[in-house]
């Protein structure tokens, strides 16, 4: 089986300080990974390398394309890189305000990805607007509201829509579940997981939150000061940790 | 089904002055098809840690655990996945879940994950709820409230709507009623009878005569325990 996503030697440094270095996996299609680690672990900064936002000093990320395999979306051509993130890539931001435009309604949020796309006649792109809302649970007579007018656990749905709307095979979630009460936090889950399995999803999330990854992600990445000190299954990682640092994390979760 | 060789484990406590303590030394047996291996040992014997290796939750320090052609002790984590979803089944004494599911999708997920239809999937999990005496109105909320017994039914329930060719089982009967406790039992024999290899932990005895075919005495491989 081809790796969805090969990641090979990826570093970032700014300045003389490491952002993320020597960071290499696989990752096939269906697989969830998790990315673990303190503020300033590197974690972010891989993930913006990963999804093309930023450019790696160093290394390769190789995207299995529809048509021509496995390609260095590094060395890509821009144009090409942001029809990527358009179609087969998906990127869920901790604040749903910087994936949102704000200033236009939910359904225009969810129909201008599908516009960016191709498509074109309105009564389809707003049905198909209306029933991405329906699976993530914002109701219909909310379609005309923008989202200054949502809740943020609303909003972060709705972003959701917005991203997996045409469709992708791989989505990038960076603290999908940030700033949410328990509550939404459970109920985004849910769908999360639900998503993944009816539409087969690859992702990658990056998180601090162990107990979000226990349940969402099957394998498991630990960073700490830019480098990968672990890596394994989730709940091999999470109940039998390796390394100090892991170990320090794991043994410092509150117990509810 | 199931060979264990040489099996190794050692835990090193980092941030506690690098203890290191030594789990199990050359674990080592077989478990053939439609045969159920009861484990003993006292408390602290090391029953539990051999399961959580079997399954691949702990990382083996040395050794072979090769289970439906997958050494567990070196897979990748992809090959270990999917030997748990098509072939490797555990129960454990506690129930995770994502909050909100509800019961019956909760029971029904393995099957979806194998790729059985909804309906069909939906059928078994009813049945098999049913059969361990779920009350019919509490199928469709998130078994996160319910007491210790149902949840411990629900997770059985969900253990065996897959036929597994291999199980794991940690304490299915305990905090169980009679008529349940028969109820897992039967259910048991019902996996042995179509050719599982299963490894459980009794410590209810009569269960464990009544179900097992032969039983290992983990102390066996525990540093310092052997006699």
């Amino acid at each position: 089986m081809t790796p969805l996503l090969q990641v090979e030697g990826v570093a970032k440094f700014y300045g003389a300080r490491v952002g993320c270095t020597d960071v290499s996996f696989d990752l096939y299609p269906g697989e969830v990974m998790g990315i673990v680690g303190e503020s300033g672990s590197g974690k972010s900064t891989l993930l913006n390398c990963l999804a093309g936002h930023l450019t790696p000093d160093a290394g390769a990320v190789r995207f299995d394309t529809k048509t021509d395999g496995l390609r260095d979306t590094v060395t890509m051509r821009e144009p090409e890189r942001r029809m990527l993130g358009r179609t087969d890539w998906a990127f869920v931001h901790q604040h749903a305000r910087d994936g949102l435009r704000m200033n236009v309604s939910a359904g225009g949020n969810v129909g201008e990805r599908l516009m960016a796309v191709g498509a074109r006649h309105y009564g389809s792109i707003r049905d198909t607007a209306t029933d991405w809302l329906g699976r993530v649970e914002i109701n219909a007579d909310r379609i005309d509201d923008r989202p200054t007018a949502f809740s943020g656990g609303m909003q972060q749905r709705l972003q959701i829509a917005r991203n997996l709307v045409t469709g992708p095979r791989l989505v990038f979630m960076d603290e999908p579940t940030g700033g949410l009460d328990v509550s939404v936090q459970a109920r985004l889950l849910d769908l999360l997981r639900g998503l993944v399995r009816e539409m087969g999803l690859s992702a990658i999330i990056v998180t601090h939150d162990l107990a979000v990854v226990r349940l969402l992600a099957d394998r498991l990445m630990v960073m700490k000061d830019g480098h990968v000190v672990e890596t394994g299954l989730t709940d091999q990682v999470l109940d039998d940790p390796q390394h100090a640092y892991t170990q320090l994390l794991v043994s410092s979760v509150l117990q509810v | 089904m199931i060979q264990v060789e040489n099996l190794s484990k050692s835990f090193t406590l980092h941030n506690q002055g690098g203890t290191v303590i030594p789990v199990m030394e050359g674990a080592a047996f077989d478990v053939a098809a439609g045969e159920c291996v009861g484990l003993i040992g006292a408390s602290g014997a090391g029953k539990s840690t051999l399961m959580r290796m079997l399954y691949g939750n702990y990382l083996a320090a040395s050794g072979h655990v090769r289970i439906g052609g997958v050494d567990v002790a070196t897979a990748e984590p992809r090959e270990i996945l999917a030997l748990r979803r098509e072939t490797l089944g555990y129960v454990s004494q506690f129930l995770r879940v994502v909050p909100r599911v509800s019961t019956l999708d909760v029971v029904a997920e393995p099957l979806l994950r194998t790729g059985h239809a909804l309906d069909a999937a939906q059928a078994r999990a009813r049945e098999l709820l049913a059969r361990l005496n779920i009350p019919e109105r509490l199928w469709g909320l998130s078994p996160t409230t319910f007491s210790g017994g149902e949840q411990q039914r629900v997770n059985i329930a969900r253990g065996f709507a897959y036929d597994y060719p291999a199980l794991l089982l940690d304490e299915p009967t305990a905090s169980l009623d009679a008529t349940n406790r028969e109820v897992v039992l039967t259910l048991i024999e019902d996996a042995k009878a179509r050719g599982a290899a299963i490894v459980g932990i009794f410590h209810d005895e009569a269960a464990r005569d009544r179900v097992c075919d032969r039983v290992i005495d983990a102390a066996a491989f525990t540093p310092g325990m052997a006699a």
